[in-house]
């Protein structure tokens, strides 16, 4: 494992009594792309102005290539910002911001020009310096605003729901953009953001916070596949919950009691007999049967309530003799070139064995 | 729609009514005036002459011009200096609170300005409520004079003309994104750094606003060094009347009152040119 380049020690940060941050600790490695991903109120923005010196922590340290900062304003720290509203000085054309950071420096001149026409190159904004901010269209002044805060070489750069701002399209091409860039540069990110999806796509590891502390941390493919908790599980992605109880348990198995019926999963956490449990799977993981299994292996039953056409995929909500409702995605490919089902159908659900997820029930 | 078009040449007719009536009409007259000749008993005589101009270059009054212009000038910039640091805290303040310190900037508003003028009479002169709290705390054993001194005069300008500037100072700096000013600190820049590249380039606009606010009745406010200067100082405001009433020469009063105008539109010309020239780079 490489060296960690921002170190939060228990980190406590209140505002009003209610705690934005709350006895968090976090490590981030040299050249990483973190993602702190959390719905809004959950302190990731908190924990990104407490490293770029916005905020002071009432509790706890923060260390910067193994530098206590606690008291360090934010124009001694070796780490930049790219803001969510961008915050590019309007009084100031491309050039004069990207160079900003640089021209403190005492760099001289012809450095500061060269310097700046390389990154601008880089984002693809080359020939563009004299161009007012104002008149950038929403993703050049993302770029920019990228190019402002890297041409100083910082060793942490903190990405403040840059793409937010965006429509669809061009977000989705930033991401990509952005990925690139990473490799391309080597500097360690932080990136912090709302969305499940673009936090999968881009990370290589993912924190996920709820309420200043955190759920979960994680490669992409753990937080998705192995959540910690029901929280986790229901922040990424979809989910489909079961209640169930523990009916027998052995050191390695258990058998699930799932709306009337027993199913034989893997026990990873030492559930015993007795113990309620919720039973998560993801809608693509279920597959749909449209007569009963004949092979005596455990299924639910339900009828088709709805199908959504979604082009690559359709999404069927099947609501189970008992009521509750469970989505399914099923996928378009050379064993079902067309996926059809009637409303109202009898089916039957079941899933590959070992993909569910077994929590306690909280 | 047929109603609000009408409505619309109402209301711009009245104004427009107004300022025919009240503001060119008297301001083409002043102008007229100061182009004839001086009569002592009509006051003036139907015949050009461009005397009057000649007469503002002769050193006594070319003096006062100087003078005057360079205690607005002084006035102005106390003001600035005095109500940047206020406005800039005002706006970050809690919002609450914003609103009673606002009030106490406006407060003023609600009394008459000459009536002000005459309570600093009382608090100046030299047996007035300043020289009693200073002889009976012993910080002095006697009487200062400050009432009819150039300090005094400044004293007077500065308190009356500073809700001038605090006003659009305060809604310049109001407008200021604070992201700007953290994203500035973030990039490696110090206090000093941040206030003169960031801070104030963004609220030049409401600076030059406020200085125009301030520096047009600091020449004009007549009865400001007449109070608290005495007949001592001589401003332009006072020149002018004194022209008209004392004097009875209404074509040189008249042309010293031009010279200010044409100063005003000059200043709101350049005043128009930076916003102009500000939002096309902030706006666009």
């Amino acid at each position: 494992m490489s060296r960690a380049v921002v170190q939060l020690q228990h980190i406590t940060k209140t505002y009003d009594g209610l705690a934005a941050v709350d006895d968090l600790s976090l490590e981030v490695f040299a050249g990483e792309f973190l993602t702190l991903l959390g719905p809004s109120g959950c302190g990731k923005t908190t924990i990104l102005r407490l490293i770029a010196g916005f905020e002071a922590p009432d509790r706890g340290d923060i260390r910067i290539d193994d530098v206590r900062v606690n008291a360090l304003p934010p124009n001694r720290r070796d780490v930049n910002t790219v803001f969510q509203s961008y915050a590019l000085f309007p009084h100031m054309n491309v050039f004069d911001n990207v160079a900003f950071g640089l021209k403190l420096k005492g760099l001289q001149r012809n450095a500061v020009a060269e310097r700046v026409r390389d990154v601008l190159e880089m984002v693809q904004l080359g020939g563009m310096e004299t161009r007012r901010v104002t008149q950038l269209s929403g993703g050049q002044q993302q770029r920019v605003a990228f190019a402002r805060a890297v041409v100083n070489e910082p060793l942490v750069l903190l990405l403040d729901e840059p793409l937010s701002a965006l429509d669809y399209r061009l977000r989705k091409e930033m991401q990509l953009e952005l990925k690139r860039l990473h490799r391309q540069l080597g500097i360690t990110f932080i990136f912090v953001t709302h969305d499940q999806e673009e936090a999968i796509t881009m990370s290589d590891r993912i924190i996920v916070m709820n309420q200043g502390r955190v759920e979960q941390s994680g490669s992409p493919k753990q937080i998705y596949e192995e959540p910690a908790n029901l929280f986790v599980a229901r922040f990424v992605g979809e989910i489909n919950t079961f209640d169930g109880s523990v009916e027998a348990a052995g050191a390695d198995w258990l058998t699930v009691r799932i709306h009337g019926t027993d199913f034989r999963l893997v026990n990873k956490r030492g559930f015993r007999s007795g113990d309620p449990v919720k039973v998560l799977l993801r809608p693509e993981d279920l597959q749909i049967q449209k007569t009963e299994p004949a092979d005596g292996k455990p299924s639910l039953a339900g009828a088709v309530e709805e199908l959504i056409y979604k082009g690559s995929t359709v999404d069927v909500i099947v609501r189970l003799t008992d009521g509750k409702p469970v989505y399914v995605t099923e996928f378009f490919n050379e064993n079902a070139a067309y996926i059809f089902y009637e409303r109202g159908q009898k089916v039957w659900l079941r899933w590959i064995d070992r993909w569910e997820v077994v929590l306690p029930d909280a | 729609m047929r109603d609000r078009s009408l409505f619309r040449r109402l209301v711009i007719g009245v104004v427009f009514f107004w300022i025919t009536v009240f503001v060119f009409f008297p301001n083409l007259l002043v102008v007229i005036t100061s182009f004839l000749k001086r009569d002592p008993i009509r006051f003036v005589e139907n015949a050009f002459t461009l005397e009057s101009y000649v007469n503002l270059f002769d050193p006594v009054f070319f003096q006062i011009f100087i003078k005057s212009f360079k205690n607005a000038l002084v006035a102005t910039l106390v003001c600035l200096v005095m109500s940047y640091p206020f406005a800039y805290l005002l706006c970050r303040v809690p919002r609450r609170m914003r609103r009673y310190l606002l009030v106490l900037v406006i407060i003023p508003f609600w009394t008459s300005s000459l009536i002000r003028t005459y309570a600093l009479v009382i608090l100046l002169k030299g047996n007035g409520i300043l020289n009693t709290l200073l002889l009976a705390t012993g910080v002095i054993h006697q009487p200062l004079q400050i009432l009819y001194t150039e300090g005094a005069v400044f004293c007077g300008l500065v308190y009356t003309l500073l809700p001038f500037m605090i006003l659009p100072l305060y809604a310049a700096i109001e407008k200021l994104d604070p992201l700007l000013v953290e994203a500035a600190y973030d990039l490696g820049a110090g206090r000093v750094h941040v206030f003169t590249q960031v801070i104030l380039p963004l609220t030049l606009p409401g600076i030059i606003a406020g200085c125009i606010l301030v520096f047009l009745p600091a020449l004009g406010l007549f009865y400001i060094p007449d109070l608290l200067g005495g007949a001592k100082s001589m401003l332009l405001g006072n020149f002018i009347r004194d022209q008209f009433l004392t004097a009875r020469n209404w074509p040189f009063g008249a042309a010293a009152s031009v010279i200010l105008t044409m100063v005003m539109g000059v200043m709101l010309y350049a005043y128009y040119r930076s916003l102009k020239r500000f939002n096309a780079s902030v706006m666009e």
